[in-house]
């Protein structure tokens, strides 16, 4: 009950303050990389539900993210439609897509599903950077327009599309906790723990790969459409398989397989990122090893190691507490077994 | 119900079952008695749905299922339990019996009875249903896989090795609950090495060696079997 409501507490935490920022802040430029992160997160979102709870690791996200962005780019600027109109397709593209590639992609597994999916997002990288009358190649889109207006809101300054990715950003999460918390998130954690069980119990593990799928390159496709309408310029390299490697980063950091770790990680290495900029390419040398030692330590990262450490302080405070009274013990346990299921 | 026939099943180019004959009638418990190796699980995995037979038919209530998807399988009444206790271990008991009923999702109502039905099966199910299934002692998970197999309500219920790794005194609890399922209205197919124990509640058997069938009989009959004594139950 106790850790019940101290998730909310840090929902509602965390909700003030992603509203309160830009008015705490005032400056530009930490607006701007914030609203960077959020549309980042939306698409490590994305990752999780497939590489998190369904164990499918996909290296293609980045070229989803990429259809996602090209598609409201040409949207928008070359066939003229209607901003929201154009976001919504670029979704649905990036799912359809999504969707076709699940077709043959999925009945690989584990190391040649990564690999295959690796391929994948190399020949959606390609494909971008070469079809130069519809992507414009290496030179890629200008002139994406920001959101056009809704009634009397404009989407033109800063501060508005701060929130405009917020309100994204809430939604994909919302979404997530809805996902993870039916039983068709319990489907995609049955078949992460063992897709042949998951088939003795029923479950047509196909079908139900096809539908993650299709709802992770939704989110790749939707944060690669708000970053294009944000930033105003695409190129190929939106596409290219380091920006997957900096999602699966900001995902393995922050805790894959938990519903909080796209924030944190996404947060803490956009950030980090921002102050080793002076070493460009050699920060590497530093998230390199970081991201080993997290790997082989918190193998579920950040969020992962706060929660085994407070179930740890929890069985403490129950053993304590226990002396007085023998009985409830199963119910401690449980609500703490349940509370970690929960975020798993 | 059940019927199977000329079944031969491949790993690769290797036969792990050849040939193999097997019936079973509404209501009986049948057990396939053999050592290790001897194709047990390999029958069930065809069944099931899990491995494909490269030969034969298996005919369940007079459709062929051979081939089809798991899933399908398990809509059309046959769930297997497999060896092994195999589980979701970070999930509560609770939530292990929800998912056996993956095929009845949305009958709610019915689910909730399934629930109660296991927990009067097991009552230390319903003590544990908050602990999660990794947290539970060997024969408890035993328990929990066979609870959850019955959340589909099968026809027919297929045990791979019940009571592997279990105390006597559990294996005989084990069993007494099997024959108490089955008297339930559920078909029993049983896999065991503990031939003893297994002959007691079945109708009757088949004997299994390097993946043929080589005795077949009621339960007096095999028990009375010389070859069948000498090898599996050891008097
Ligand atoms: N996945 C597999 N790949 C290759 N060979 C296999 C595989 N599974 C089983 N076999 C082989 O098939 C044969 C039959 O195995 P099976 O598991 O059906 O035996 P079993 O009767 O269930 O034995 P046990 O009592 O040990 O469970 C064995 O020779 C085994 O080595
Ligand atoms: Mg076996």
């Amino acid at each position: 009950m106790q850790a019940f409501l101290n998730q909310k507490t840090i929902t509602a935490a965390f909700i003030l303050l992603a509203v309160a920022f830009p008015i705490l802040t005032q400056n530009n430029y930490f607006i701007y990389i914030v609203t960077l992160s959020f549309i980042w997160m939306i698409g490590v979102y994305g990752l999780n539900l497939l590489a998190g709870y369904t164990g499918y690791l996909s290296l293609a996200h980045a070229g989803f993210f990429a259809v996602g962005a090209y598609s409201l780019g040409i949207l928008t600027v070359k066939a003229g439609i209607n901003y929201w109109a154009a976001l919504v397709l670029a979704c649905l593209i990036t799912s359809f897509i999504g969707l076709l590639i699940g077709l043959i992609a999925l009945r690989t597994k584990e190391h040649f599903f990564a690999i295959y999916t690796l391929c994948v997002g190399y020949i959606l990288y390609l494909v971008i950077y070469n079809w130069e009358s519809i992507t414009g190649g290496v030179r890629g889109l200008i002139g994406i327009p920001a959101p056009s207006n809704i009634g009397p809101i404009s989407f033109q300054n800063p501060l508005s599309q701060y929130y405009l990715v917020l309100f994204f950003l809430l939604f994909t999460i919302l979404m997530m906790y809805r996902i993870v918390h039916s039983l068709s998130g319990r489907t995609f954690i049955a078949i992460r723990n063992s897709e042949e069980l998951a088939q003795t119990i029923g479950i047509s593990t196909m079908k139900n790969k096809l539908v993650v799928l299709v709802l992770s390159t939704f989110f790749a496709g939707l944060a690669g459409a708000l970053y294009a309408s944000f930033i105003r310029f695409i190129g190929p390299d939106i596409g290219y398989i380091t920006i997957t490697f900096d999602l699966l980063m900001y995902l393995l950091v922050g805790g894959i397989g938990t519903l909080a770790g796209p924030i944190v990680g996404t947060l803490l290495l956009v950030w980090v990122s921002q102050y080793l900029q002076f070493l460009q390419d050699y920060r590497m040398l530093i998230f390199g090893p970081l991201l080993t030692l997290i790997i082989i330590f918190y193998p579920r990262g950040i969020v992962g190691a706060i929660y085994s450490w407070k179930m740890k302080l929890g069985k403490k405070a129950k053993r304590t507490s226990d002396r007085g009274k023998s009985s409830g013990h199963d119910k401690g346990t449980g609500s703490m077994a349940e509370k970690k299921v929960e975020e798993g | 119900m059940l019927k199977v026939t000329g079944l031969t099943v491949k790993y690769g180019s290797f036969s792990a079952i050849e040939d193999v004959d097997i019936e079973i009638g509404k209501g009986e418990i049948v057990v396939l008695l053999g050592s290790n190796g001897a194709g047990k699980s390999t029958t069930f995995r065809a069944i099931s749905g899990l491995s494909k037979p490269s030969k034969g038919k298996i005919n369940f209530e007079g459709s062929l299922i051979g081939g089809k998807s798991p899933d399908r399988i398990v809509q059309s009444g046959i769930v297997q339990c497999a060896e092994g206790r195999k589980l979701f271990p970070q999930m509560t008991v609770y939530e292990n019996l929800i998912m056996g009923a993956y095929v009845h999702r949305r009958k709610k109502t019915q689910i909730k009875q399934a629930v109660e039905d296991v927990y009067e099966l097991f009552p230390i199910l319903q003590e544990k249903k908050h602990d999660t299934a990794g947290s539970l002692s060997g024969g408890q998970q035993q328990m929990l896989a066979i609870g959850r197999s019955l959340m589909s309500h099968p026809k027919l219920i297929l045990l791979d090795e019940p009571s592997i790794g279990l105390a006597p005194l559990i294996v005989e609890q084990m069993f007494d609950v099997i024959q108490k399922i089955n008297k339930d209205g559920t078909t029993i197919l049983l896999a065991e090495q503990n031939a003893n124990a297994a002959l007691k509640i079945a109708d009757r058997g088949y004997v299994f060696e390097s993946g043929s069938i080589v005795v077949q009989g009621t339960s007096e009959e095999l028990y009375a079997n010389d070859a069948v004594r000498k090898a599996y139950i050891g008097a």
